[in-house]
C-alpha cells in the first residue's frame, strides 16, 4: 500500500519518543472523556448549564475541537462517496453536480433550527440531538467545498496515468488507492484546511441557539461566550477569544501543516520547486522511534490486510459486473425501472409541495412581497460589505502579493485571520456600537465585513504574487505608473483571483446576515431591517411557516445573483482575463 | 501456430461535436509474429496513437477485430505492455514502486514481486535508483523505469506509444541502443515489439518491417521490410534508401494539392494545413536560399527539426502555388521564387492573389463581404458555416488561419471586441 509508504530507515528510540507516548495517551484519554459527555439526557428542566469559570476553559474547548473533528471526518467521508459517484457515473452526474452547486450557495445557518428539531426529535431527552445538529452544521459548511475539489481531481486525472493503470489491470480499489487517491492528494488536504477554516464559524454560530423559544447551550467555546455575553462580562469574553485562537493554532501547527508538508509528495509535476512547506512536527514525528515501531507492527500489516481484502472484493464485483454486461441487455425493464422511481419521488414529494403551497397561499402575496424586500435590504447590504471590503484589501492585498518576503510572512497570518470566526467579534462590536450610539441599519455592515473581508485579501494576495514579473519590467521600462498601471497590468491580472474571493465572501456574508442583523449585548437587542434578522427573529418565535419561506427567499437571492453575476464574472475571468 | 496479433478491417470513428462522425482509422489489416520488430510511421494526428490503443485494447475498434494468439479480445489485451510518450510514471511512487505496480495482478508473493523488479530495474540501467522518486531522474532514467515496468509483467508484445520523442537527441539515441541490444540478445521474454513513431530514421534503425499511415482517415499505404543486417549504420546506401523511400511514400499526401486543388468546403476535408503566414514565408524564403531543388528530408536534418514540422509547410506552399513536391524533393515555382525575393508590400499583394486564386473559401469570404452593404460581417455567421463542414473545435482553428491569412494579405480586417470582419479600407468611414 503505497501510499501510505515510508523510507526504511532504523531509528533509535530518543527522549522525544517519551513526550509522544505521553502525547498519544493524553489525546486517546482527552477523546474518551469528552466524548462520554455527548451523551447525556437534557430535558427542558435540566438543561446543561454553562460555566464562566475560566479554568472550565480547556474542556469546553476539547469539546468544540472534538464536534469540528467528527464534522470533519463526516465532510471526507461525503466527499469520497458523492464525488466518487459522480465522476464515474454519466447519470449520477447531470444529477448530483447541480445539486452540489446549489448546496454550496444555500445559506447553511437558515437550516440550523430546523435540523435541531429533527435531531431532537430523532434522539429525545438527550443532548446527542443538538450535538449532532450543531455537528451538522460545521459538516454542511464544510463537505461541499471539499466534495468540488475531490470531483474535479478525478475528472482532470491525466490521461496517460490512467492508460496506464488500465493497462496494469488495476480493478477500482487499486486504481483509487494508487492513483486517484494521490493525485486528488494536495488539493483535498488544501481544500480540507479552508473548509475547516470556515467551520470554526459555524462551530461558534451552532452551539449556542434559541429554538421554539428554548435556548440551548453545548458544552464549547461558542455557548462559553453567549454566557459571558449574556452575563455582560467582557473578560470572559476576552478568554473564550484567546481561547479560540490558541485551538486554532494548535490545529494548524498539529494537524495541517503536517498534512500539507507530507502531502508535498504527492505533487504531479516532475520537478522539485525551490520553496518547500515545512513542520516542525511533521520532523519530529517522521524521525520518531515509536511512531515508527507503530506503523510497522500496527498499521502496516492492518492497512496491507485491508488493502488486501478490499482489492479482492474490487475483483469479485468487477467480475460481477462483467458478468451482467454480458448478459443481454433489457431496454425495457431497466426503462420501466427509471419510470417507477421517478414516479415514487413523485409521489413522496407530492403531499409536501401541496403543503408548502397552501402555506404559502395563507401568508398572502402582500407579506411575500414584503419579505422579498429585506431581502432586497439585506442584498444592499451584502454588496456594500464586498465593496467595502474591496476598497481596503485590493490596495493592501496587491501590496503584501507584490513583495514576496512580505508575502511569506502575512500569508499564515491572513489565513489565521479568516478561519478566526467573526461571530464572535461581534459581542465586542456591538458594545462600541452601543457606546457611540451607531445606528445599527448600517452598523450591521461592518460586522458582515469581519468575516468576509479575509477571503478577498487572500486572494487578491494569491492574485498579485501570480502577475508575471515580465510584465511588471515592462511596466517600469515603459514608465507606466499610477493608476494606468493598474488599470493595465494590476487589475486585469488579478481580475479573476478578485472574482473567486468575491464568491466565496458573498457566501460568507449572506450566513453572516443571519447573525449579524440581530445582536444582543444585556438588556439591548440591536436590530437592523433585513431577511437575516427576520430569520433569526422567526427561528427564535418557531414559526415555522416563516422560517421555511424566509430561507427560501435567501435561497432564491443567492442563487439568482451567482447565476447572473457571479457566473458570469467568472466566464468572463477565464476567457478575457486569463494568464497563461 | 496462431498469428501473435491479428487485426481485421479495423475503423475506429470519432465523434465531433457539431458534425458527423469523422473516420480516423479506415479498413487495417495487419498481422504480426513472433520475434518481429515493428514500426508504425505516419504524420501527427494520422491516428497511428489510436491504432496502438486499439491493439492495447484502450479503446474499441468501431468495426472489426483485434486477435491475440488466435482469441478476439475485448478490453484490455492480457499480452501487451505498453511504454508512453510521456512516461506516465506515478510521481509518488519511488522507482521501484513504479516497477512493482507492473506485477500488481501477479500471483506473487511481496518479495518475489520486489525480487524481479529488481532484476528489470538491473537490466534497464537503473541500478542504485530504486528508492529515488521520478522527479529527481532525468527524463532518459524516467522512461526507463517506464520501460522497467512494461517489461516487469514479461508481456508478449511490448508497445512503444512514441517512447523517444519527449527525450533529447543523444538521450533518446542512447535509449534505443540500449533497448534494441536487450530485444536482439534475447535478455527480454519479449516475443514482439511495436512502436509508432514519426521518426523515418527511428523506425529504419530499429524495426524489421515498417507499416506507413496516410492520414484522414488513416490507411496502411505501404508495409516494407526492413532487410538490412543489424547494427545498422545510419550513413550506409541502403539505410538511406529506405529512408529515402519511407519519405516519399509519407509525403504523396503532402504532394497532391499541387497536382489536383482540393476544392474546398465541397467534400469532407481536413482543412487547410496550419501555417501562419509568416512561417510560410520564412519557409519559402529558405528554400530561396538553399537553390531551386532541395532534398526536404536533408533539409529537415540541416536544421535539426523533424520532418513531420514540414509537412503542413510543404503542403501549404503548394497549396498556394509556390512550391511542386517531386520524388521527396521540393522545388520553387516561378510565383514562389518571385515572393521569396519580393519587398514586403509586393508580398503582401502575390499573396493576396494566391490564395484569392488557390483558395476557393477566402474568395467566397471577400465576395459575401462585398456584397453587403456596409461591407462587414458578424463573425458568427462564419463560424456556423465552418462549424457545419468542420466541427466546433476544427472550424474555430480553420476560421483563425484563415483570418490570419486573409489579415497578412490585407484582404480583409477583424475587430476583436465587436467580433465583426470587414473590408480592408472600409472601416475608416465609420
Amino acid at each position: 500500500m503505497a501510499v501510505f509508504s515510508q523510507t526504511p530507515e532504523k531509528k533509535r528510540f530518543r527522549f522525544l519518543d517519551i513526550i509522544i507516548l505521553a502525547f498519544i495517551f493524553v489525546l486517546f484519554y482527552a477523546i474518551l472523556r469528552l466524548s462520554s459527555g455527548m451523551d447525556i439526557p437534557f430535558s427542558p428542566a435540566n438543561e446543561p448549564v454553562i460555566s464562566l469559570d475560566p479554568s472550565m476553559l480547556p474542556y469546553y474547548a476539547g469539546r468544540s475541537l472534538l464536534r469540528m473533528f467528527i464534522a470533519f471526518a463526516a465532510s471526507l467521508l461525503f466527499t469520497f462517496i458523492y464525488g466518487y459517484i459522480a465522476a464515474k457515473n454519466k447519470l449520477a452526474q447531470k444529477i448530483l453536480i447541480p445539486i452540489l452547486d446549489i448546496l454550496q450557495s444555500i445559506p447553511v445557518l437558515g437550516f440550523l433550527s430546523a435540523t435541531i428539531l429533527a435531531f431532537m426529535a430523532f434522539f429525545p431527552g438527550n443532548l446527542l440531538g443538538v450535538e449532532c445538529a450543531s455537528i451538522l452544521a460545521i459538516f454542511t459548511g464544510q463537505a461541499w467545498n471539499m466534495t468540488f475539489s475531490f470531483y474535479h481531481s478525478l475528472v482532470t486525472i491525466p490521461k496517460d496515468l490512467e492508460e496506464a493503470s488500465a493497462i496494469l489491470h488495476m480493478n477500482w480499489w487499486q486504481k483509487f488507492i494508487h492513483l486517484e487517491l494521490p493525485i486528488s492528494m494536495i488539493s483535498l488536504i488544501w481544500n480540507g484546511m479552508m473548509s475547516f477554516g470556515g467551520g470554526w464559524f459555524f462551530l461558534a454560530a451552532s452551539e449556542s441557539i434559541s429554538v421554539l423559544g428554548k435556548n440551548i447551550h453545548l458544552p464549547g467555546v461558542g455557548s462559553y461566550l453567549a454566557a459571558a455575553v449574556a452575563a455582560g462580562d467582557v473578560r470572559c469574553m476576552v478568554y473564550a477569544m484567546i481561547t479560540m485562537l490558541i485551538m486554532i493554532l494548535l490545529v494548524d501547527q498539529f494537524f495541517w501543516r503536517p498534512l500539507i508538508v507530507w502531502g508535498q509528495k504527492f505533487k504531479l509535476e516532475l520537478s522539485e520547486s525551490s520553496c518547500q512547506p515545512k513542520s516542525f512536527i511533521y520532523n519530529i514525528i517522521y524521525q520518531s522511534f515509536v511512531m515508527d515501531l507503530f506503523y510497522r507492527t500496527c498499521l502496516a500489516p492492518l492497512l496491507h490486510f485491508l488493502n488486501k481484502r478490499l482489492t479482492k472484493f474490487a475483483d469479485f464485483t468487477e467480475k460481477a459486473a462483467q458478468k451482467m454486461d454480458e448478459r443481454p441487455k433489457k431496454g425495457h425493464f431497466s426503462f420501466a425501472l427509471k419510470v417507477i422511481f421517478l414516479l415514487f419521488v413523485c409521489y413522496e414529494l407530492f403531499t409536501p409541495a401541496c403543503e408548502a403551497f397552501t402555506m404559502l397561499c395563507n401568508l398572502g402575496s402582500q407579506y411575500l412581497l414584503h419579505i422579498f424586500f429585506l431581502g432586497f435590504l439585506t442584498c444592499c447590504r451584502v454588496f456594500a460589505a464586498l465593496f467595502l471590503g474591496m476598497c481596503w484589501t485590493v490596495p493592501v492585498g496587491v501590496y503584501i502579493g507584490l513583495h514576496p518576503s512580505l508575502s511569506q510572512k502575512m500569508q499564515p497570518v491572513v489565513q489565521i485571520a479568516a478561519s478566526f470566526p467573526a461571530n464572535m467579534l461581534f459581542p465586542f462590536i456591538t458594545v462600541l456600537f452601543l457606546e457611540y450610539n451607531v445606528n445599527f441599519q448600517y452598523g450591521s455592515i461592518a460586522l458582515m465585513m469581519l468575516g468576509t473581508q479575509w477571503y478577498i485579501l487572500f486572494n487578491v494576495i494569491a492574485g498579485a504574487m501570480s502577475i508575471p514579473n515580465d510584465l511588471l519590467e515592462a511596466a517600469s521600462i515603459f514608465k507606466i505608473s499610477g493608476w494606468k498601471k493598474w488599470r493595465c497590468i494590476i487589475l486585469p491580472c488579478i481580475f479573476s483571483h478578485l472574482v473567486t474571493g468575491f464568491i466565496t465572501a458573498s457566501g460568507g456574508a449572506w450566513n453572516a446576515s443571519i447573525i449579524s442583523e440581530l445582536v444582543v449585548w444585556k438588556s439591548h437587542t440591536l436590530v437592523a431591517t433585513g431577511l437575516g434578522s427576520y430569520i433569526s427573529l422567526v427561528t427564535t418565535q418557531g414559526n415555522w411557516a416563516k422560517i421555511i419561506v424566509g430561507i427560501m427567499v435567501m435561497c432564491i437571492f443567492v442563487v439568482l445573483i451567482n447565476r447572473l453575476l457571479w457566473q458570469r464574472l467568472y466566464q468572463l475571468s477565464e476567457t478575457k482575463y486569463h494568464l497563461d | 501456430m496462431p498469428n501473435l496479433l491479428e487485426l481485421k478491417s479495423v475503423r475506429r470513428t470519432f465523434a465531433i461535436k457539431g458534425s458527423s462522425d469523422t473516420v480516423i482509422l479506415d479498413n487495417i489489416n495487419l498481422t504480426v509474429k513472433e520475434g518481429e520488430f515493428l514500426a508504425i510511421l505516419g504524420p501527427s494526428g494520422s491516428g497511428k496513437s489510436t491504432l496502438l490503443r486499439i491493439i492495447a485494447g484502450l479503446i474499441p475498434a468501431s468495426s472489426g477485430s483485434v486477435s491475440y494468439l488466435g482469441n478476439e479480445i475485448f478490453g484490455i489485451n492480457p499480452g501487451v505492455a505498453i511504454v508512453f510518450q510521456s512516461f506516465a510514471l506515478f510521481p509518488w511512487l519511488t522507482v521501484l514502486e513504479n516497477v512493482m505496480l507492473g506485477l500488481e495482478k501477479k500471483p506473487l508473493t511481496e518479495k518475489e514481486k520486489k525480487e524481479r523488479s529488481m532484476q528489470v530495474l538491473d537490466i534497464v540501467g537503473l541500478d542504485g535508483f530504486e528508492n529515488a522518486y521520478p522527479k529527481e531522474l532525468s527524463g532518459g532514467m524516467r522512461q526507463r523505469v517506464g520501460i522497467g515496468r512494461a517489461l516487469v509483467s514479461e508481456p508478449d508484445i511490448l508497445l512503444m506509444d512514441e517512447a523517444f520523442s519527449a527525450l533529447d537527441v543523444l538521450t533518446a539515441e542512447n535509449l534505443r541502443r540500449d533497448l534494441l541490444e536487450l530485444w536482439l540478445d534475447k535478455k527480454i521474454p519479449t516475443k514482439s515489439i511495436i512502436l509508432v513513431t514519426h521518426g523515418i530514421e527511428e523506425a529504419v534503425y530499429m524495426a524489421d518491417r515498417a507499416v506507413i499511415l496516410s492520414t484522414h482517415p488513416a490507411t496502411i499505404v505501404k508495409e516494407l521490410t526492413i532487410d538490412i543486417p543489424r547494427w545498422r549504420d545510419k550513413k550506409s546506401p541502403a539505410f538511406l534508401s529506405y529512408v529515402d523511400q519511407i519519405y516519399s511514400f509519407m509525403t504523396k499526401r503532402a504532394a497532391t494539392p499541387s497536382v489536383q486543388p482540393q476544392p474546398l468546403l465541397s467534400k469532407k476535408d481536413n482543412g487547410l494545413p496550419q501555417v501562419s503566414a509568416g512561417a510560410l514565408t520564412g519557409f519559402l524564403e529558405l528554400l530561396e536560399d538553399q537553390n531551386q531543388r532541395t532534398d526536404l528530408y536533408k533539409l529537415a536534418d540541416k536544421f535539426m527539426m523533424d520532418i513531420e514540422d514540414f509537412f503542413p509547410l510543404v503542403e501549404a506552399s503548394s497549396l498556394l502555388g509556390f512550391s511542386r513536391v517531386i520524388e521527396g524533393d521540393i522545388e520553387l515555382t516561378p510565383r514562389g521564387i518571385e515572393f521569396a525575393q519580393a519587398p514586403l508590400l509586393e508580398r503582401k499583394k502575390i499573396f493576396s492573389e494566391q490564395i484569392m486564386k488557390n483558395v476557393p473559401i477566402v474568395e467566397k469570404m471577400v465576395r459575401i463581404l462585398q456584397s453587403k452593404s456596409n461591407k462587414q460581417i458578424n463573425i458568427e455567421f462564419f463560424e456556423e458555416m465552418f462549424t457545419r463542414q468542420y466541427g466546433e473545435k476544427m472550424a474555430q482553428k480553420q476560421l483563425n488561419l484563415l483570418i490570419g491569412w486573409e489579415r497578412y494579405a490585407e484582404l480583409v480586417e477583424y475587430d476583436d471586441v465587436k467580433e465583426v470582419l470587414y473590408l480592408e479600407g472600409t472601416m475608416q468611414s465609420d
